[in-house]
C-alpha cells in the first residue's frame, strides 16, 4: 500500500522537478611558470516550476572536481636481505589525478550508499581497480595506501559542510587546486539531492593547461626530444663557457 | 617565490634550488668535485622525482666541467688521447646504464638502485678518503720519502698497447676503456660525472700523472654527461630544463666562491672536510634503507603492463 502510495506521488510529480544552474568562476586554469595553486568559485541556483516540496529532507548539495584519470601502479616495501625494498605491486587502473569533493553536510547524510555506487562520488568508488593479481594479498590495502598518500598531498579532499545552501536555492564553494597540478580536463560534477537521493545532476569541465614556457618546454620534451635535449646541452655549454669567461675576466 | 616545473610536474620554491646549486657549487669549486654526488641525493629530499633529478643532474654536470675543462686546456693539463679512449668506453656505457635504467623504472626499483650505488660507492670513497686524509695529517711533519718507481703490475701485460705522450705511458687501451663503461653505466644511474671513480681509477689502476688526470677526468665527463642527457631526454623525456638553469646558476656562481675559500685551506683539512661529508651524505641513504619507512606504498606511474 505504501509502495502504491510512492509509485503514484512519484508519477504525479514532473520528470525533474528541480534544476541545477551553475557556474564557475573560471573553466580555464593555465599553469604559468609561477603557477601556485588555484581557488575556483562553483555556485548556482536551483530552478524549479514548483514551489519547494513540503515532505522529504531539506535540498542537499554535492560538488565533485575530478583531474584526469590514469593508471598507477601501488608498490609496498618489504623488508628483504635486510634493506627495504618494493616487493608486490598492485595496479589501479584508473585513478583520478585530482578529486575534491565538497558537499552541503555530512557525507552519509546528503548521499545514499546506493546513489554513491551508482555516480561514483565518494573517494573509493571515483578509483577504478578491477582487481589485483592472485598473489597479492590484502589488496584492498593498496588503494587505501594511494588514498592516504594522495590525501596528505592534498590532491583528494573531502570538504563535508563546505556548500553553503540559501534558501533551497543557491548554492555556492569554492576548490582549491594544489600547485602540483597536472593538465588536463577537469570534470566537475554537481548533484542535488534529497533524503540522500540524486534529485538532479549537472556536468562542466574546467580545462587545466600549461601554458607559455611552461606548455613550451613539456611540448618541445616530449614530440622533439633530441632537439630538447641538445638545447639543454648548448644551454649548459654556454652556461660554463660564460661563467669560465666571466670569472676569468674579474680576475684578470 | 614558487616555480612549476614543466617536467618533474611539481612547485618548487626557487630561491630554494638557487640556495642548493650555490651551496654544493662551493663545495665543488672548494675540493675540486663535481658535486653531482650531493645534488642528486638533495634534489631526493626536496621532492623531485629520482627520475628526473639523475637526467637533470646529468645535464648540470655538463656546464661545470665545460667551465672547468677550459682552464685545464689553458694550462696543457688534458690528455686528449687518453680523454678520447676513456670516452669511447664511457658513451657504451653510458648507453648501457641509461637502458638498465629504463627497464629498472618499469620495475619499480630505480629508486633502491639509486640509492643502493650511492651507499655503495660513497662509503668506499668516503671511508678510504677519510682514512688517508687522517694518515696525511699524522705525517704531515714528516718529510714524503723519494717518489716509488713506477711498478708494473698485469695492467702492462695486456695487449693491444697505445702511446699516451701527455701522460707519458704506453699500455693497453683495454683498462682504460673498460674504465669508462663502467664510469658511463655509473654516470648514466646515478645522474654524476664519476669523477669520484674516475680519478683513484685514472692514478692507482692505469698509473697517470696527478697533473693530468683531473682535465682528462673532466674532459670526458662533459661527454659522458651530454650524451647521457642526451639519452635520458629521449628514451626516459626527465631532463627538466627550468630545474637545470635553475641548478646552473646558483653552482656556476658558487663554484668560484668556492675556489676561493679553497686556496686558503690546506689540503688534508679539505680532504678530511670532503671525506666526512660524502660519508654523511652515505649514512643517511643507507639509513633511508635500513629503517623502517613510515610510509611502506609508494604510486608510480602505469608504465608496469
Amino acid at each position: 500500500m505504501l509502495r502504491l502510495a510512492a509509485l503514484l506521488l512519484a508519477l504525479a510529480l514532473p520528470v525533474q522537478a528541480e534544476e541545477v544552474v551553475a557556474g564557475l568562476s573560471q573553466n580555464q586554469v593555465s599553469i604559468t611558470a609561477n603557477f601556485d595553486g588555484s581557488e575556483i568559485l562553483i555556485f548556482g541556483a536551483v530552478k524549479r516550476e514548483a514551489p519547494i516540496p513540503d515532505e522529504g529532507g531539506p535540498l542537499q548539495v554535492v560538488i565533485t572536481v575530478a583531474g584526469p584519470s590514469q593508471p598507477v601502479t601501488v608498490r609496498r616495501k618489504e623488508k628483504r636481505y635486510g634493506i627495504w625494498i618494493n616487493t608486490e605491486a598492485v595496479e589501479v587502473d584508473l585513478a583520478p589525478s585530482f578529486y575534491a569533493i565538497a558537499t552541503s553536510g555530512p557525507f552519509s547524510e546528503v548521499l545514499t550508499d546506493v546513489e554513491d555506487l551508482r555516480h561514483h562520488v565518494s573517494i573509493p568508488r571515483a578509483i577504478r581497480s578491477v582487481g589485483a593479481p592472485m598473489t597479492v594479498q590484502d589488496a584492498a590495502s593498496f588503494s587505501e595506501a594511494l588514498i592516504r598518500i594522495r590525501q596528505r598531498a592534498d590532491l583528494y579532499q573531502i570538504n563535508e559542510g563546505t556548500v553553503e545552501v540559501s534558501e533551497e536555492t543557491l548554492f555556492g564553494t569554492s576548490v582549491a587546486l594544489p600547485a602540483n597540478l597536472t593538465e588536463g580536463d577537469y570534470t566537475t560534477r554537481i548533484f542535488l539531492t534529497r533524503d540522500g537521493r540524486i534529485v538532479d545532476e549537472h556536468e562542466t569541465v574546467i580545462y587545466v593547461q600549461k601554458v607559455g614556457l611552461e606548455r613550451f618546454l613539456f611540448n618541445l620534451a616530449h614530440e622533439r626530444p633530441l632537439i630538447y635535449g641538445i638545447l639543454s646541452l648548448a644551454i649548459a655549454i654556454a652556461a660554463g663557457w660564460m661563467a669560465s669567461a666571466v670569472f676569468r675576466y674579474l680576475r684578470g | 617565490m614558487q616555480i612549476y616545473l614543466p617536467i618533474a610536474e611539481v612547485s618548487v620554491n626557487a630561491f630554494l634550488i638557487l640556495g642548493l646549486g650555490g651551496i654544493v657549487g662551493i663545495l665543488s669549486g672548494m675540493f675540486g668535485v663535481g658535486g653531482g654526488f650531493l645534488m642528486t641525493p638533495l634534489l631526493f629530499f626536496i621532492g623531485i622525482p629520482p627520475a628526473v633529478a639523475v637526467a637533470t643532474e646529468a645535464n648540470q654536470i655538463v656546464a661545470s666541467s665545460f667551465s672547468g675543462v677550459l682552464a685545464h686546456l689553458r694550462r696543457k693539463t688534458v690528455d686528449l688521447k687518453m680523454g678520447t679512449v676513456l670516452l669511447v668506453g664511457g658513451l657504451v656505457g653510458a648507453a648501457l646504464g641509461v637502458q638498465l635504467f629504463a627497464i629498472l623504472r618499469a620495475m619499480g626499483q630505480v629508486d633502491l638502485l639509486v640509492r643502493l650505488c650511492y651507499v655503495v660507492f660513497l662509503g668506499i670513497i668516503g671511508g678510504l678518503m677519510f682514512i688517508e686524509s687522517l694518515n696525511a695529517i699524522r705525517k704531515t711533519r714528516r718529510s714524503a720519502g723519494a717518489p716509488k718507481r713506477k711498478k708494473h703490475n698485469w695492467v702492462h701485460n695486456l695487449p693491444i698497447k697505445m702511446k699516451f705522450r701527455t701522460s707519458g705511458l704506453y699500455i693497453s687501451v683495454i683498462p682504460p676503456l673498460i674504465v669508462g663503461v663502467f664510469v658511463g653505466i655509473l654516470a648514466a644511474i646515478m645522474g654524476v660525472g664519476g669523477g669520484f671513480i674516475m680519478v683513484p681509477a685514472m692514478i692507482y689502476l692505469l698509473g697517470m700523472p696527478t697533473k693530468v688526470v683531473v682535465g682528462t677526468s673532466l674532459f670526458q665527463i662533459i661527454f659522458v654527461t651530454g650524451f647521457t642527457t642526451l639519452m635520458h631526454a629521449t628514451t626516459n623525456y626527465t631532463v627538466d630544463m627550468a630545474l637545470a638553469v635553475l641548478l646552473l646558476i646558483g653552482g656556476v656562481v658558487g663554484a668560484q666562491i668556492g675556489t676561493r675559500i679553497g686556496v686558503k685551506m690546506k689540503a688534508e683539512q679539505l680532504r678530511i672536510l670532503l671525506a666526512m661529508m660524502v660519508l654523511a651524505v652515505c649514512i643517511k641513504l643507507a639509513l633511508d634503507l635500513l629503517l623502517q619507512p613510515t610510509e611502506l606504498f609508494s604510486l608510480g606511474g602505469g608504465g608496469g603492463h
